[in-house]
């Protein structure tokens, strides 16, 4: 095993655990919105490192790039509202992270107690062009036509909806 | 670098995710929680698909990718719409359906 190969995997991977920390500890959401921006970008270079070249590209250009603008915008729209301290169910506090605590145990003992082969090694050797965009297209408008015209059909509902959500009522504009 | 890390990265990242679900209140942060969530599971099919050396892993996450695009635009439209009619912005608050 290359040890580049290790020490990028620390580092992307200690840049998206510590994204995804910061995400659920910031008390301001436009700071979470940018400590999700961190995570995404080294979850990306994690992918780098899985040669899955075209989502890399994708994560960093749609995810980071489109989706978190549109999250900072709203977060710049509805301001800073702070989190009360009151707490409707006693000890939430303590219960959600001991719940979350189990919740990676209980997935750590599923994914290692498999027995899986292929996942002690580095897995198995791949063709050349193993995830490039033109790989990955091929797929797409091939063996996955129907699932690629579905997903068009889901955005194409998600955005009418989310029109009719946020547009302004006739009625409350005047 | 073995698989299994990356698998148990990604577990990890889960876990975060749903503490950060059922521990705060903001809508927004949740809906931020909620796309921890989506990635940790791309992480996984990513190296899964890694492991198998088959690239239908990639298809399923860009297939995640859609679902969490029009996750985000459905949860936001609704905050900005919470927001205009000057609803609180805490999950806790806003605890009844109304027609």
């Amino acid at each position: 095993m290359r040890p580049v190969e290790e020490v990028a995997f620390f580092v992307g991977a200690s840049g998206a655990l510590g994204g995804a920390v910061a995400v659920i500890a910031l008390r301001n959401p436009f700071y979470s919105v940018l400590a999700l921006v961190v995570h995404l970008v080294s979850l990306a270079g994690l992918f780098l490192l899985l040669h899955a070249e075209f989502l890399a590209a994708a994560q960093v250009v749609v995810y980071a790039g489109a989706v978190m603008v549109l999250y900072l915008f709203v977060a710049a729209y509805v301001g800073n509202t702070e989190e009360p301290l009151w707490e409707p169910i006693a000890g939430q506090r303590f219960l959600a992270p001991l719940l979350a605590g189990a919740l990676f145990i209980e997935l750590s003992v599923a994914i290692l107690g498999t027995g899986l082969k292929s996942l002690g090694g580095d897995g198995t050797t791949i063709p050349a062009g193993f995830g490039s965009p033109e790989a990955i297209g091929v797929l797409l408008l091939e063996r996955f036509l129907i699932a690629f015209e579905a997903t068009s059909l889901l955005l194409l509902i998600a955005a009418v909806g989310a029109m009719v959500l946020a547009a302004k009522k006739r009625e409350e504009a005047a | 670098m073995s698989l299994e890390w990356y698998l148990v990265l990604s577990a990890l990242l889960f876990s975060v995710g749903a503490s950060g679900v059922l521990l705060r209140r903001n809508p927004l942060v949740i809906l931020l929680c909620l796309e921890l969530m989506l990635n940790a599971g791309n992480l996984a099919l990513i190296a899964f698909s890694r492991s198998l050396g088959n690239q239908d892993g990639h298809i399923f996450a860009l297939v995640v990718m859609v679902v969490a695009a029009c996750e985000v635009v459905i949860g936001l439209g609704l905050i900005v719409a919470m927001f205009r009619r000057r609803l609180p912005l805490n999950v806790d608050e806003i605890r009844s359906l109304q027609g």
